[in-house]
């Protein structure tokens, strides 16, 4: 499966100022009992997005119809935890195209990058700011340039240049992904067996 | 020759290729699969038409979804049986050796992998499981992975990684009595946090560490990734061979003796430079626990919840929250909380070594009628080996059952559920809101620990 292509995206950005948001938020276990990779979109920060009996929880930033967009800010240590690719998934599903944090798990960070979701590292002044135009201005709006590597706080004319892996920038810019990659160095792996053995 | 660490020795013998300015493919030598990370990844390689690459070197076990009583009868939830069945027939498929519920050797995978000698020093270790850490303990590179990362390795055997930093963590001196491994960990992690290794790849090593027996090791080991390390790995010794020899996937006679000369070179050169150390006296950890949500909010049993007094914004909202979800107040003391659940077992602490120590803990005592324990084997083998030396004896009379092995409340995607609200003192590695079940309230710590507050019903010091 080729993942989507990316180059620049404009948009409003939800807010999520919380940190060490772990995997076992962003989608709780329980929700990985599927064998196929659809929907997990809706369960999305289930247990902070609805309450016990299924109904959302209107202080939850994802019912709160002010905010909106294609790109999710969150607290410092995003995507902390277990290695569940799901999470990438979820965020993915639910429409986010970019996430943007002062740090990211590792793991996290591989897995999105997998799956055409662009992780975008700032500091920790960047994303206060981020944070603060959203306060005042809820579809405030940001423009992430993956080809310059630039993301634009555009209501406080601020830019960060963020770093990006040579290598995972040209496969989201041209929508390739690693088993392509892999299986043309089929040949290659073959011989590298041989000679271990 | 520069001298190298035993991380860089054990990556650069792996390295296919590297891509300019990019990820080296990394050749793996085991590939541990189980049923939760396992089914989309089959389903893209089947997508592409292709097939397993290496099936030989790669092993199945359901571990996640399974029920820990009654394993004989079909899985009663319709969602875990069917990933359950999905990677039985997957196994299938692609000729996959698969530990399934009713082999004798069946458990969780970490604990099974190095339970049969398949986890081995120098090797590359992949799983879709972020406490893949765990077989770093035998001295080899050993991490978690993403589906579309199984799939990669499915297809060719090898995955694409960029190289970590290296960080070297020492623990000097002696461990004070009825202080273990899992006390080492919960102590770093609260030292360095749960960001404290991101990037990194870790070696533990110093006096301490060497002292440790396999278990405790892995113990540790698996708990590396608590502090978002990429893994935890330790240099093979005579502990890790003597643990090895006679295994079952073990190599045998001359072949043993050729690996055992090559794995005797596995370690870090004099001088080897790392990008981050840290040094820790054994001396000044004492039995951890933690209160709050996650790994790195532990303190010593003696000790007080920090007040968060020096904390500001967005920290000292998510520590306020934390202690919320928690019930606890900013600098209470936990010693005396009364607690309702118990939780023996996980990939972290589901070992014989374990079990041993909580056996001659309670032994002779009652558990307090209040709690709930749960008592799971990680695997069938240490199973067995709880019957044959006699300590399902021992947990009876004091009031304990034993389960069958598995996943069970690590994570609660079977039946194994902490109610909402209940304060639970678990073996495992992760405390996040939830992770028990919704709402439960996860106290991390050593099977000590866990013992003496079975018995007492109370956070209590194991070494009272
Ligand atoms: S015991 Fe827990 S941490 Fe270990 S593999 Fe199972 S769910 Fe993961």
């Amino acid at each position: 499966m080729a993942i989507d292509k990316f180059h620049k995206i404009i948009s409003s950005a939800v807010p999520l100022p919380i940190e060490n948001v772990d995997t076992d938020q962003i989608i709780p276990a329980r929700f990985l009992k599927a064998v196929e990779r659809k929907g997990f979109g809706d369960n999305l920060f289930r247990d902070w997005r609805y309450g016990k009996d299924g109904t959302p929880n209107p202080e939850f930033v994802l019912n709160n119809p002010k905010y909106s967009g294609k790109i999710l800010v969150a607290g410092k240590n995003f995507g902390s935890g277990s290695s569940r690719e799901h999470a990438a998934w979820s965020v993915y599903d639910y429409g986010f195209r970019v996430v943007v944090s002062s740090f990211f798990a590792d793991i996290f960070k591989g897995n999105v990058l997998n799956n055409g979701l662009l992780p975008v590292q700032v500091s920790e002044d960047f994303l206060t700011g981020m944070f603060e135009s959203i306060e005042k201005n809820p579809v405030a709006s940001f423009e992430v340039d993956l080809e310059n590597q630039t993301i634009r706080n555009v209501s406080l004319s601020t830019e960060f240049k963020f770093d990006i892996n040579p290598y995972k920038k040209e496969c989201l810019l041209k929508g390739y992904d690693d088993i392509d990659y892999l299986l043309s160095m089929k040949t290659k792996i073959e011989a590298f067996e041989l000679n271990e053995k | 020759m520069e001298p190298t660490t035993l991380f860089d020795k054990i990556w650069d013998a792996h390295v296919v290729s590297k891509i300019e300015g990019g990820p080296s493919v990394l050749y793996i030598d085991r590939h541990f699969i189980h049923e939760v990370t396992s089914p989309v990844a089959f389903s893209g390689l089947e997508g592409r038409g292709l097939k397993v690459f290496r099936p030989e070197n790669t092993v199945a076990t359901p571990d996640h979804n399974v029920p820990t009583l009654n394993q004989h009868l079909p899985i009663r939830e319709e969602l875990s049986r069917k990933q359950v069945e999905t990677l039985t027939a997957n196994c299938e498929r692609h000729h996959i050796p698969m530990y399934g519920l009713s082999h004798k050797w069946h458990g969780i995978v970490h604990i099974i992998g190095p339970e049969l000698g398949i986890t081995q020093p120098g090797m590359t270790i992949v799983c879709g499981d972020s406490h893949t850490s765990t077989h770093g303990a035998f001295g080899s590179i050993a991490f978690g992975i993403g589906t579309s990362e199984v799939e990669m390795v499915f297809a060719s055997q090898c995955i694409l990684q960029p190289k970590p930093k290296k960080m070297r963590i020492n623990v000097e001196g002696k461990l004070a009595k009825n202080v273990t491994s899992k006390d080492i960990a919960l102590y770093v992690i609260s030292k360095i946090s749960t960001s404290g290794g991101t990037g990194h790849f870790v070696e533990f090593a110093g006096s301490a560490i060497r002292s440790l027996s396999m278990e405790a090791r892995m113990t540790l080991c698996n708990m590396s990734i608590e502090c978002g390390a990429r893994g935890g790995m330790i240099a093979p010794d005579e502990t890790t061979f003597a643990y090895l020899k006679g295994r079952q996937e073990a190599p045998k006679g001359a072949d043993w003796e050729l690996k055992l000369a090559e794995w005797k070179k596995l370690k870090t050169d004099d001088h080897a430079v790392f990008d981050t150390e840290y040094t820790f006296d054994a001396a000044d950890i004492t039995p951890m626990i933690t209160y709050g949500t996650n790994p790195g909010m532990g303190v010593g049993v003696e000790g007080s919840i920090p007040t968060g007094d020096n904390l500001t914004g967005s920290d000292k909202a998510t520590f306020l929250k934390s202690l919320e979800y928690m019930g606890f107040q900013p600098g209470e003391k936990l010693k005396g909380k009364k607690i309702d659940y118990v939780f023996i077992g996980s990939c972290t602490n589901g070992r014989i070594e374990d079990f041993r120590l909580f056996a001659e803990y309670i032994k002779g005592k009652q558990k307090a009628s209040w709690v709930t324990a749960w008592i799971v084997p990680g695997s069938k083998k240490v199973e067995q080996q709880i019957r044959e030396e006699g300590l399902v004896e021992i947990m009876e009379s004091a009031g304990f059952a034993l389960r069958q092995p598995g996943c069970s409340a690590c994570l609660a995607m079977n039946d194994d559920k902490i109610p909402e609200g209940k304060y639970a003192v678990s073996t495992s590695n992760r405390n996040f809101e939830g992770r028990q079940g919704p709402g439960a309230r996860t106290m991390l710590a050593s099977p000590l620990m866990a013992a003496a507050a079975a018995v007492s019903g109370v956070i209590s010091d194991p070494r009272e």
